[in-house]
């Protein structure tokens, strides 16, 4: 009870609310800042955005403040000791996952086609920066010199997004006429292709030097800086990710997003209110897809090696997860969902690993090498999926039906034609008879 | 004059011949009705004309115009609004969500607010449940919801297909003097039945089909009191 009379004050009182975040923000720049190897630090400060979340500021100064931890705060905190790239790679490729996850909650979330093989779009965008960044490109290319300079990774951006919006449509065509679990397993197929078509296009012209790789990515040049650090990557993705965050907030309130949703709720209906069903569910895919194939140009980059074991079925489990676990169709959701995933990978089982590695050297307990959390991966995200499925199938912050303000409600009360409204539409109306 | 006429319309389901032959005519401002037992082919009508079936052979004409073969959210477009079937709302969007999702093709939002305001005048138990999700709201109040976002389009013509299927006897008797108070309006009706007496009380002409072929036609009083309908659909 005396939790809940607190959460309450603490609801009502937005300069409460505001010292509560400071408080929380100072206290974990400043740990993260003296504690340079402590990961629940970084862990901790990177949480400030999801308390920032639940506070009822308006969208801008959430935004604001958000913007400032991410671009300022996180960075600075991170780089006063040997940890800092580590720290920053781990904050990359959450960003990374993002976009994709946010890709995946389109094409999943709202308009309700269930994806398998998502992740064939990232390597298409890996592919095909890494190929024309590397001397690859002159095994198949009539003209040109390859490698491009690191100049061309800004244009292969926009030249990934739009490969990968291709063959979305493309993998949309055929596979469109079959629903449901048939659809899951037609895209599963595909996404395999994919990753084995790149295994194996080295002969009889060698445009993917199979299994073997891509090596020596060029790194992006701007101004004559290379970009070679994950803390230089980390502000790429960032602004990357804050466009494709912008564009879907946009996307779901907009006529297409609407189309989305009823598609995904009726498709007889939704045909019946003029919506055009393959071309909605086409442009699910696309739009999808091209924010994997940005974010797999920037992969290939940030990795300076692709090779098709990046791009295995799991990858694309991986991202499903993430959308499943934070809550399909709810942007909020698919980005903690996704930030909680990644995290768990690349920073909780590993550590939980290293940790019961020295217990183990130490003598305290022997934890056998096939039991280590690493290893246990699928396992772990097997859980999660029972566990949600079971006890929160909306995900952890779930989507939300847009609720009109008091102000408007008020408005359409006017319009009553118990009223004011009478004459308005209701001239004809004929009442005699009731 | 006529708004839709179908002429001796085929339609097949893979090998089943659904409609053999099918001719009727909707006069503009009529109710008309359609009557005939399970898997007499009154749905795959409604769907034909719709255009998510398409007709093996025969003729749509709609205003003049030939719309056979023209994809559903075309003819959607042209002022044919189909309530399908089992109130097929959208179950996850709230109500509100679900009445704009009728207005799809309309951009001015002050036409949107007053279309709705209108269905909140057929339907004053939708305003209560604005923001409620649609599928959590009552059988009789989901079949009011599908009309409503039916109405959302403004059509021309609107085509029922067994509004009264599963709901309360009572229920149904205020969605047919609805029915009837928008044609009195002037909308034109299709109205696909099962529940015969109720369809034919408020119909002006009923077709009744059998088997993918209409058998008898008539004015909807005249059908009401014909022996073999009373017989086959009444008794």
């Amino acid at each position: 009870m005396d939790v809940k009379n607190l959460l309450s004050t603490i609801q009502a009182n937005k300069r409460l609310q505001a010292i509560i975040v400071g408080l929380y923000i100072v206290v974990t720049f400043a740990s993260l800042y003296l504690a340079q190897k402590s990961v629940i630090a970084f862990l901790l400060l990177l949480a400030s955005l999801l308390l920032l979340y639940f506070t009822s500021f308006s969208n801008r100064v959430k935004w604001l403040v958000g913007g400032l931890v991410l671009v300022v705060l996180l960075p600075l905190a991170a780089s006063q000791g040997e940890a800092y790239q580590s720290y920053m790679e781990v904050a990359t490729l959450v960003g990374i996952y993002i976009a994709m996850a946010l890709g995946l909650n389109i094409v999943v979330g709202l308009a309700g086609l269930l994806d398998l093989g998502f992740v064939a779009f990232f390597a298409l965008g890996s592919y095909t920066y890494g190929i024309f960044a590397t001397s690859q490109a002159n095994n198949f290319m009539p003209f040109g010199h390859y490698p491009l300079s690191g100049e061309s990774f800004w244009v292969f951006i926009f030249i990934g997004c739009l490969v990968a919006a291709l063959f979305g449509v493309l993998l949309g065509i055929p596979v469109l006429r079959v629903k449901g679990d048939y659809l899951a397993i037609v895209t599963l197929g595909f996404g395999e292709i994919i990753r084995i078509i790149f295994n194996n296009l080295d002969k009889p012209v060698n445009i993917t030097n199979g299994a073997m790789g891509l090596a020596s990515v060029k790194p992006p040049e701007l101004f004559g800086i290379q970009f070679m650090y994950p803390s230089q990557f980390y502000y790429i993705v960032l602004i990357i990710l804050i466009a494709v965050i912008f564009a879907v907030r946009r996307l779901e309130y907009s006529k297409i997003g609407r189309a989305w949703k009823a598609v995904r709720e009726n498709e007889i209906a939704a045909q019946a209110m003029g919506i055009h069903l393959v071309r909605t569910k086409l442009m699910a895919f696309a739009v999808g897809a091209s924010f994997s194939g940005m974010m797999g140009v920037v992969f290939a980059a940030k990795q300076t090696f692709v090779d098709p074991t990046s791009f295995t079925l799991v990858e694309s489990i991986t991202i499903l997860v993430m959308v499943i676990l934070g809550g399909m169709g709810s942007v909020p959701g698919v980005i903690l969902g996704a930030a909680i995933v990644t995290i768990l990978n690349l920073q909780v089982l590993t550590e939980l690993t290293n940790w019961l590695n020295q217990l183990s050297l130490s003598g305290v307990i022997h934890v056998p090498d096939a039991l280590s959390p690493a290893k246990m991966q699928r396992f772990i995200f097997g859980i999660i999926l029972i566990l949600f499925a079971l006890y929160r199938p909306q995900g952890l912050l779930p989507a939300k039906n847009p609720v009109f303000d008091e102000k408007d409600l008020k408005d359409t009360d006017s319009n009553h034609p118990m009223n004011t409204g009478v004459h308005k539409g209701g001239t004809q109306h004929v009442h005699l008879d009731s | 004059m006529s708004l839709l006429r179908l002429e001796d319309i085929n339609t097949f389901y893979g090998g089943i011949h659904a409609l053999k032959g099918v001719t009727i005519e909707v006069n503009e401002g009529e109710i008309v009705t359609l009557i005939g037992s399970n898997g007499a082919g009154k749905s795959t009508t409604l769907k034909t004309i719709s255009g998510q079936v398409k007709p093996k052979s025969g003729k749509i004409l709609y205003n003049g115009q030939d719309i056979t073969n023209t994809p559903p959210h075309i003819t959607a477009l042209s002022g044919i609004a189909h309530v399908p079937e089992g109130r097929r709302i959208f179950p996850r969007l709230t109500v509100k969500e679900n009445l704009e999702m009728g207005a799809f093709s309309v951009k001015d939002k002050k036409l949107i607010a007053e279309r709705m305001e209108r269905v909140f005048h057929y339907f004053p138990r939708i305003k209560e449940r604005l923001h409620q999700k649609g599928g959590t709201m009552s059988g009789g109040e989901q079949q009011m919801l599908a009309i409503g976002r039916a109405l959302m389009m403004q059509p021309k013509l609107l085509m029922l297909d067994e509004p009264s299927m599963g709901l309360a006897p009572i229920i149904v008797e205020q969605i047919f003097e609805i029915i009837k108070e928008l044609n009195d309006e002037g909308m034109t009706i299709l109205l696909v039945e099962q529940n015969a007496f109720q369809a034919l009380q408020i119909a002006h002409r009923g077709y009744v089909i059998q088997t993918g072929e209409i058998v008898m036609a008539g004015l909807g009083q005249e059908l009401l009191v014909n022996e073999q309908v009373r017989e086959a659909y009444l008794a």
